[in-house]
């Protein structure tokens, strides 16, 4: 019954003009790719959603999001899987393009999954950054150990997830 | 035995007059045969380790291309589907060309190429309008620029190629890059495409202000100044890391096929000179031979 039903809906979308065809794809599914520097996750997968960190607050994209740029913030982007599954993944900083044609793209410095990382090291790197804060002089090291500092916080609160 | 000396013994004596020079010269020219093919030698056994080194590397170079490609596709993919990079070529003041080069040589002509394509948009210029600048990524850039464009070349960052290029290394270049406050602007690289192939392209980098002109840009939700300067830095640390591996790839893989050459030229050396090294050395023992016996000959 099921592949009747399958073979019927192949021959709809058959007959159908292929702009039909093309425009039923934009309209539930998203063209996901997830790369950082050291990793690819994603590439021109097709995902049920993504959460992702920014500056502007954290938020999730869904197919046919609106299309917007934002920049990540350190945090956890999950990856809801179209089999259900979900997956979260830690990254430091990037950029996040939703695009018209409901293509996103999530571009990571660095990423890795958060099972990978140990928290004990996670605290010492926060131990050692806010050290670094309190001792940093000038403008450009004082910045560059806040961003250290924010980088392990999210890093920890990761970690304890 | 005696029969066929006498004429010998002619011929010896004709060339009697001369022998002591050619002798002489056939000597040194034994040993300098064998030095040469010495040192050819060793000159094969050199590119053939450094053929071997660049194999190791570009294998590395390529698994890390493979992981790099989807990132410059994310990141150009926004340039296309917003239509900023039609933007770019209206605005011609104050121009930027990255080359994306190394500091090592013996890998063909990949840098020639990145420095080739440079050198035909600059020569393009005319005198009056802005002069585009140029960062040089790489020694072997600089070099090659220096000799007609050296008031055009704005930055030059060293130390690339001896190891394999990381983000971190493209976010100094980018630092340096956004500090120079382009309008527009392209990265010069070599495309890697097989082992045996490579291809001299540019991509489009673009400075806040084009990102903000490009013609789809309402489509796009919440944009600010901040995001927009931010998002615009992260793409050109993302863009140099991702024309850099490119970059790196072309060039190992290009050096292990001109180092794969210069070994079989080597070879051919090889065998052409001891083939006259022995023939000298043949020459050199048949000649003593006949001296020999042409003395012996006489004193009967």
């Amino acid at each position: 019954m099921a592949s009747f039903l399958r073979s019927t809906k192949l021959v709809a979308k058959l007959t159908q003009g292929p702009t039909k065809c093309f425009s039923r794809n934009y309209a539930d599914q998203m063209n996901f790719t997830f790369a950082a520097a050291n990793q690819i996750f994603y590439a021109n997968k097709n995902i049920k959603q993504v959460d992702v960190p920014s500056f502007s607050g954290s938020f999730g994209i869904l197919p046919n999001h609106v299309p917007t740029l934002a920049v990540l913030r350190p945090g956890v982007v999950t990856v809801y899987e179209d089999e259900g599954t979900s997956k979260k993944i830690f990254v430091s900083s990037g950029t996040i393009t939703v695009n018209e044609d409901s293509s996103v793209q999530v571009l990571a410095e660095e990423a890795h999954p958060i099972e990978d990382i140990d928290g004990s090291a996670a605290r010492q790197v926060l131990q050692e950054a806010q050290s670094q804060l309190s001792t940093a002089s000038g403008d450009v090291a004082k910045a560059e150990a806040a961003i250290a500092v924010e980088v392990a916080e999210a890093l920890v609160l990761a970690a304890g997830n | 035995m005696m029969m066929i000396s006498k004429p010998t013994t002619m011929v010896v004596c004709l060339k009697g007059a001369a022998t002591g020079q050619q002798q002489n010269r056939n000597m040194a020219t034994l040993k300098q045969i064998s030095m040469r093919l010495k040192s050819v030698t060793n000159i094969q056994k050199i590119t053939q380790s450094m053929k071997m080194v660049s194999a190791a590397k570009y294998a590395r170079a390529e698994r890390e291309l493979r992981q790099a490609r989807p990132y410059g596709e994310g990141v150009r993919a926004f340039f296309e589907k917003s239509g900023a990079t039609e933007a770019v070529e209206t605005g011609d003041d104050n121009k930027l060309i990255v080359a994306i080069t190394s500091d090592r040589g013996l890998c063909g002509a990949v840098h020639t190429n990145v420095a080739k394509t440079i050198r035909n948009e600059l020569s393009n210029e005319s005198v009056e309008s802005p002069q585009s600048k140029v960062f040089c990524v790489g020694d072997k850039s600089r070099a090659l620029l220096q000799r007609l464009y050296a008031q055009n070349i704005a930055v030059v960052a060293n130390e690339v190629g001896r190891k394999p290029p990381t983000f971190l290394d493209a976010s100094k270049v980018a630092n340096e890059l956004v500090q120079l406050n382009f309008n527009s602007g392209k990265i010069v690289f070599n495309r890697f495409k097989t082992v045996v192939s490579y291809q001299t392209e540019e991509v489009p980098l673009l400075s806040a202000k084009t990102m903000l002109a490009a013609p789809k840009l309402q489509l796009y939700d919440s944009i600010d100044q901040g995001v927009m300067e931010s998002y615009q830095e992260f793409t050109v640390a993302a863009l140099l890391y991702y024309t850099m591996k490119e970059s790196a790839c072309s060039e190992q893989s290009s050096r292990m096929t001109a180092m794969d050459n210069a070994s079989k030229n080597a070879a051919e050396m090889i065998g052409k000179l001891t083939l006259t090294f022995n023939r000298t050395r043949q020459a050199v023992i048949t000649r003593e031979l006949i001296e020999i016996i042409s003395g012996a000959a006489a004193l009967e």
